[in-house]
């Protein structure tokens, strides 16, 4: 059984490695994904007309919409990854298990999101005014909350992937399946950033739940949907 | 044990019969021609045989394993060589070999011996796949195939692109494989090298096989 684990943990390293250098050299995160959502925070900074204190109250809201839409952004070009050139007919003829070729892609876009997240959070420290609180449960929750996104992406990915307009389909689909993490995350940001009184650890709790849901779920029914791509 | 057993097989694409009622078997050592024109439904007879698609009707097996009840199992055995290369644009020649090798379970170290053998030079094998040549690439991708050594190999059309020395080359692994005692099924849709190497022949039109050689 150990061993089962060590390799299914090795190639889901080898999937997200994969991703990840091929991120790397085309810059789409960098290039596109990361100034794409430093653009959309300062648009709100401007749509509600650059006011400090409803920016402060707004910001967790904001800062949680701006990953989400940089999460289309990624999740699109995971997709577009394995259809390009028949790639993704590799992974499914080298024999490995679907469950670690789906926690592979979505470990590589966490690890992007993240760094999204990692971005945005000075961001709104420095254009909107914002103080963290609480470091720690600004950390986990953007774990937590990025791991859900992820794995919800990657699995609705993996739905569109055979659609002929996925990447118009795609955020149909994805915005209103991951509302919940942007409820959750908001609301633990709303307690790091102190613009609010709510226990955000209790919904740190929902947001590992919606997590372990997608990845139960992708790691189940992924095989198929690689199939039908 | 046959390679390949098809009777009847069917394989429904939405609504359309890409295969209707294929009759087919290929034994070790052979190397099998499936001529046809296009749209004859020989990429999906690789593609059945690959277990990359399911059977709607009829029975198969290939390598011992039924295709209605694991595919999973045929596609860790056999090597595809498609249209497209299936290879990452956006990693190397070795990266990609390296990535397929690891993840099929076979050692990556004869990966620089296959591009040897393929004909790739050394200088084009950490270059990003997309600024290969088209020739290139499918070397590559056939150098995919080698590292693995599967028992069948499909090939699609695998001459295509390729120049004189590269279609000399892909001719003499397949002499090669089938020596070793693995099945070869080439498809094609018009008379070249194939034709010199197959030691069978069939035809297909409208999703079947013909039973006889031609």
């Amino acid at each position: 059984m150990w061993r089962d684990l060590r390799l299914l943990a090795g190639d889901i390293g080898l999937v997200a490695v994969k991703d990840l250098r091929i991120e790397w050299r085309a810059r789409t995160t960098l290039g596109q994904v990361l100034p794409f959502a430093l653009l959309v925070l300062v648009l709100f900074g401007f749509a509600l007309n650059a006011n400090r204190p409803t920016l402060e109250l707004a910001t967790p809201g904001l800062l949680w919409m701006t990953v989400l839409f940089a999460t289309v952004v990624a999740v699109q070009r995971s997709v577009a990854v394995e259809s390009t050139d028949g790639a993704g007919r590799m992974l499914l003829l080298s024999g490995m298990a679907p469950a670690a070729a789906f926690a592979g892609k979505a470990l590589a876009v966490a690890v992007q999101l993240l760094a999204v997240a990692a971005v945005l959070l000075p961001g709104v420290v420095l254009l909107y005014g914002a103080e963290v609180e609480s470091l720690p449960l600004a950390v986990v929750a953007s774990l937590a909350a990025t791991a859900g996104l992820a794995a919800a992406g990657s699995l609705l990915g993996a739905v569109v992937a055979g659609v002929r307009a996925h990447q118009t389909v795609l955020p149909i689909l994805l915005l209103p399946v991951v509302a919940p993490v942007l409820i959750a995350a908001t609301r633990a940001f709303e307690d790091a950033l102190g613009t609010a009184v709510v226990n955000g650890w209790s919904w740190v709790g929902l947001l590992a739940g919606f997590t372990a849901a997608n990845v139960a779920l992708g790691a189940v029914v992924y095989g198929p949907l690689m199939e039908e791509a | 044990m046959s390679a390949v057993r098809l009777a009847g097989a069917v394989v429904l694409l939405g609504r359309f019969p890409a295969l209707a009622g294929a009759d087919l078997s290929v034994d070790p050592g052979e190397v099998v021609l499936v001529r046809g024109p296009n749209g004859a439904g020989k990429s999906t007879l690789l593609h059945l045989c690959a277990g990359l698609l399911p059977l709607s009707e009829g029975r198969g097996e290939v390598l011992g394993c039924d295709l209605s009840a694991d595919r999973a199992a045929v596609r860790r055995r056999v090597g595809l060589l498609g249209h497209d290369t299936a290879l990452y644009g956006e990693l190397s020649a070795a990266e990609n070999l390296d990535l397929w090798a690891r993840a099929s379970r076979v050692d990556a170290a004869g990966v620089p011996g296959a591009l040897t053998r393929l004909g790739v030079p050394e200088r084009l094998w950490a270059v990003p796949s997309t600024r290969l040549s088209a020739g290139q690439r499918r070397r590559v991708a056939l150098a995919a195939i080698v590292v693995r050594r599967p028992e069948l190999w499909l090939l699609d059309e695998p001459h295509a692109g390729l120049d004189s020395d590269g279609r000399e080359l892909v001719s003499d692994l397949m002499s090669e494989a089938a020596s070793a005692g693995a099945a070869v099924v080439l498809a094609s849709h018009e008379t070249g090298p194939a034709d010199d190497l197959a030691t069978r022949t069939v035809t297909m039109v409208g999703g079947t096989v013909s039973a006889g050689a031609v």
